[in-house]
């Protein structure tokens, strides 16, 4: 079941950002997903934030695993060279493709089951290492692409199409993220443009590991009311507790938050996400009260959403490497190759 | 000088045959491990490099920590041969628990020294060799008080001792302890006088030397004593690798600490910042993903693991060669199936390393024959990933990776700059109208690349799912069909950019030996032998797949061909079945693949017999 339609966005297509390029620079190919699929209305918002963000778009790298959504980074930003992995190992690429360069922004896009069954391994490693990229799971609770399996992040008592239902526990991106030291862990749901593309700029400009966990139906397989990853259920039981947005350097800081409901988080490079704390028992820069926040949530069968925690302060990877500023990929071979004397040298010590 | 109390062992074992053998034979060494015995190993081996006198070293090692048997064997050879003879003259039998097999390995003739602190089970006697007792224990107890230091110790006193039966001298072995704990002059002090104390034990009880002995020589001076993991490491600094990428896995893990250690000291700057960056991955799945991510960024990227981190890599390794992408993986070889013998060596990769992967795949490999071939290897690895994009494996093995060898130095050409393969840059993407990642337009089954970041014209998405010339998704027969069909033009490109085989032949033999990798020592030393005895044979060594034209000549060339391998399943040969047209009659295996380094004698008899029973046919 795949037509050919165009991802939807709500700004003017025309309209030119700082760089003077248009949203529809920013677009990809067709997508292939069903109509109606979340992962598409999670594409649009990445066109929606790059463009917003005026990155120039060779300087991004798209990455994916395998599946429905890792087919994503076709549908945007054409002019970005982007790397379709093998199933649930994008992490490790991302990794070495960071390694090699560390100037370039860098965005991985995954499912459910690339990253929390087949990938969960690769998936908890690069957050530990605290990659500088935003890492989005657009999480349906299924294998969209095998056609309708259970997922490891399938709620208990959830009901495939054929009928079967999942008794095991799911996994939790988000408190996994947290209790393994993720440095900024955020959720949303596709079909909330207005939260989504604030914490994807803010994920993109996060110096470190950005999770970003989407709800993201599967209208094929798992849009029904039982599924806590429907859009019935999302938009029923969705409870943002912070509500983000995210400024570059040169805006001013919006005034329409009262104070002492937000917090301005600062980032790297001197932009600003602001942090609307809705319920005031919340506090996104505590990761203890975060999880405990999170879990008394999930309790109440509350699906929470908004950045969740934040810590511009971890060290991302390069760092904790000591890496030099230039990215390794530009150093001239003259830089690393130590050269004949230096050999002889060496051979002194093996003699 | 008199000697009283002196005790004449040279009995009729070796006294009354009166031979000597002047810088030609084999000490084996038996101990324990955990107790130190390697250095002290290390040090014996070291010091007759030092006299000039030609050595190799091969250690067999338990997979395990502490207690269990472990074997140094030196061999000593002013022929300069490196491999092992099969022989064994002197034994140092340290362990009780290996004592009878240890004393049955003994080649008649031979000597064997043990510790005679304790008294040892005369039922395992032997009349047709020497047996030598020194307390090595109680002369080290009385010495020093500490306990961790009688063990260490009792190595460095039978080293003493061996320096007087072997005629080795005892002033080269000082230099060594002293450059060794040059900043703990403690040790030196009591590492010297454990030293002593063996040497002086061995010289005033024993005629000394034994008639297995040293003299120097001046036949080393152009060499070095390294291990191949060490120079691959070497190899991977020179040819400007910047991304290392592992997980832990014996026999390649000293590959990454030399990588380390290297950059440690020329890719830091004084501000300590980093011109690599080595990332311990959480397993070899993510090695490999790490070292594709970079390569494909364009930064040069390496991964060292053995078989059962190889296995791992399978998927990604197919993924590489199908969106043709660089990657250099040394495959540091050891003893399978599964888990196998961790700390034993074989070729038995062979196969999987060429085929790795679902799917019409395959890939190129290098075959080093000792460490100095591990740098040469592994500068040309970086090369032929980039110029060809694709994935490269190094199949070292664990004698070449783990054990010291005897190597001429290397050489390094300033002016080499490296060749990076066929990436577009800045201006000519600028210039360019329009790219098409996987389009042949030099004919040579390689298309142009561009690296994330140069510029908008060169964006293109990389997948492993059927694409077409453009790079696009593509689900269409002929448009699958034409992509793969290049991969296979590179392939065969390849024949003529692989290191080319080393042959040794002269045009009227017709019988010849194939081999690969670390069985060449072995060969050469056979080759001298056979021919001695009459036998005189060609030999061919490969050092590349898929295969080149050179290797195809000197099949056809032959009426019969001996491959040689350290493998159960003629892996080598089975390739050359797969991919020559050689006729599977003239072929014959010699197979070795207990895990102990193969030896020239078992070549020499199977290849012997062989021709012998051809002539009675
Ligand atoms: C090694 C391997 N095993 C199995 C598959 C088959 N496979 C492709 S996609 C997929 C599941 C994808 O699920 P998810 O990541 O949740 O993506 P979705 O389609 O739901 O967006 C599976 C099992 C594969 N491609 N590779
Ligand atoms: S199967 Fe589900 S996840 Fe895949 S495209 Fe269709 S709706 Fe989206
Ligand atoms: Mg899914």
């Amino acid at each position: 079941m795949s037509f050919m339609k165009k991802p939807e966005v709500s700004h003017s297509r025309l309209s030119h950002n700082s760089l003077g390029r248009t949203l529809r620079e920013y677009e990809g190919s067709m997508s292939t997903l069903c109509a109606g699929c979340g992962h598409d209305s999670v594409t649009a918002a990445l066109i929606q934030a790059f463009w917003e963000l005026s990155i120039e778009p060779c300087q991004i790298v798209k990455m994916s695993g395998i599946g429905c959504s890792s087919k994503t980074p076709a549908y945007f930003v054409q002019e970005a060279h982007g790397i379709n992995a093998v199933h649930g190992r994008m992490p490790s690429i991302a990794t070495g493709a960071h390694a090699a360069n560390r100037n370039l922004y860098y965005v991985g896009i995954s499912g459910d089951g690339d990253s929390l069954s087949i990938g969960l391994g690769q998936f908890i490693h690069a957050l530990r290492r605290n990659i500088n990229m935003l890492y989005l799971i657009e999480n349906n609770g299924v294998y969209g692409l095998t056609k309708g399996q259970f997922s490891a992040s399938a709620d208990v008592g959830s009901k495939a199409k054929k009928g079967e239902i999942n008794q095991q526990p799911p996994i939790d991106p988000v408190t996994l993220a947290l209790t393994l030291g993720g440095s900024f862990v955020a959720r949303s749901f596709s079909g909330d443009k207005a939260q989504l593309v604030p914490l994807i700029k803010a994920g993109i400009m996060h110096n470190g590991f950005a999770l970003l966990d989407v709800l993201s139906p599967c209208v094929t397989f798992n849009d029904h009311e039982d599924s806590t990853k429907s859009y019935a259920h999302t938009r029923q039981y969705d409870r943002p507790v912070v509500h983000a947005d995210f400024i570059q350097p040169h805006q001013s800081i919006s005034t329409d938050y009262a104070n002492g409901e937000i917090i301005p988080v600062e980032l790297h490079d001197g932009s600003t996400v602001l942090l609307s704390k809705v319920s005031n028992d919340y506090n996104p820069i505590d990761r203890a009260a975060a999880y405990q926040y999170l879990l008394d949530r999930q309790k109440r069968g509350e699906i929470v959403t908004g950045l969740l925690y934040i810590n511009e302060n971890q060290e991302e990877f390069h760092t904790v490497h000591r890496t030099t500023e230039e990215p390794l990929r530009d150093l001239p071979h003259v830089a690393l190759c130590p050269g004949s004397a230096v050999l002889e040298e060496i051979q002194h010590l093996y003699r | 000088m008199d000697r009283p109390n002196r005790y004449r062992i040279l009995g009729k074992a070796i006294g009354e045959s009166m031979n000597t053998y002047v810088n030609d034979f084999v000490v084996k060494i038996a101990n324990v491990n955990g107790t130190g015995s390697a250095s002290a190993n290390g040090l014996l081996m070291k010091a007759i490099f030092r006299m000039g006198i030609p050595v190799a070293g091969k250690n067999f090692f338990p997979s395990n920590i502490q207690g269990l048997p472990t074997w140094y064997e030196i061999r000593v050879s002013h022929d300069g041969y490196r491999a092992r003879s099969g022989k064994v003259n002197v034994m140092v039998a340290m362990n009780a628990q290996t004592y009878a097999r240890d004393l049955a390995e003994l080649d008649p003739g031979g000597c064997l020294l043990y510790d005679s602190t304790w008294s040892r089970d005369k039922q395992l006697a032997r009349d047709d060799i020497t047996l030598i007792g020194i307390p090595f224990a109680r002369l080290v107890n009385a010495t020093f008080s500490n306990i961790r230091a009688r063990i260490l110790l009792k190595n460095i006193c039978y080293v003493g001792a061996l320096a007087a039966f072997l005629n080795l001298d005892i002033s080269v072995l000082e230099n060594l302890l002293r450059e060794t704990y040059a900043n703990k002059p403690k040790l030196i002090t009591d590492n010297l006088k454990a030293m002593e104390i063996g040497y002086q034990y061995a010289s005033g009880h024993f005629d000394c030397p034994l008639p297995f002995r040293l003299e120097r020589m001046n036949a080393t001076a152009e060499y070095m004593m390294v291990d191949g993991n060490t120079l691959a490491a070497l190899g991977c600094v020179y040819a400007g690798a910047t991304v290392g990428a592992w997980y832990p896995i014996t026999p390649s893990t000293s590959l990454m600490d030399a990588f380390k250690a290297f950059c440690e000291r020329y890719r830091t700057h004084p501000d300590g910042k980093r011109r690599y960056c080595i990332i311990q991955a959480e397993d070899e799945l993510a090695a490999i993903g790490m070292v594709l991510g970079a390569s494909w960024n364009g930064a040069r990227a390496f991964t060292p693991t053995s078989g059962p981190g190889l296995s791992l890599m399978n998927e990604f390794l197919g993924f590489g060669y199908y969106a043709e992408i660089p990657a250099v993986i040394f495959d540091v070889q050891r003893v399978g199936p599964s888990t196998g013998m961790p700390t034993r060596t074989q070729q038995a990769d062979i196969l999987l390393a060429a085929y790795a992967s679902h799917g019409d795949t395959r890939h190129i490999l290098l075959f080093p024959a000792d460490p100095a071939e591990c740098f040469y290897m592994a500068v040309s690895a970086f090369e032929l990933a980039e110029r060809l994009q694709t994935p490269v494996l190094v199949l070292s093995d664990l004698d070449i990776g783990m054990n010291d060898w005897m190597v001429p130095k290397l050489s390094w050409n300033e002016h080499d700059v490296p060749d990076r393969g066929k990436v577009y840059g800045f201006e000519q993407l600028r210039d360019l109208s329009e790219f098409h990642r996987y389009t042949d337009s030099d004919g040579d089954g390689i298309a142009y690349r561009t690296l994330p970041g140069t510029h908008s014209k060169g964006a293109y998405f990389t997948r492993g799912s059927g694409h077409n010339r453009d790079g696009a998704y593509t689900e269409d027969a002929a448009e699958y069909q034409e992509v793969l069909d290049r991969l296979q033009r590179k392939h065969d490109h390849a024949k003529t950019l692989v290191p080319a085989p080393i042959a040794c032949r002269r045009s009227e033999l017709k019988t010849g030996i194939v081999s690969l990798g670390s069985c060449d020592a072995a060969i050469r030393e056979a080759l001298d032998i056979l021919a001695r005895g009459g036998m005189e044979l060609n030999y061919l060594r490969v050092r590349g797949f898929p295969f080149s034209r050179e290797v195809d000549e000197f099949l056809e060339q032959h009426t019969r061909i001996f491959v040689v391998e350290q493998n159960r399943d003629a892996q080598l040969k089975s390739l050359l079945l797969l991919e020559t047209g050689v006729d599977r009659s003239k072929l014959t295996s010699i197979l070795h693949y207990g895990g102990i380094p193969i030896d020239s004698r078992c070549i020499v008899q199977s290849i012997s017999e062989a021709l012998r029973e051809g002539e009675a046919a």
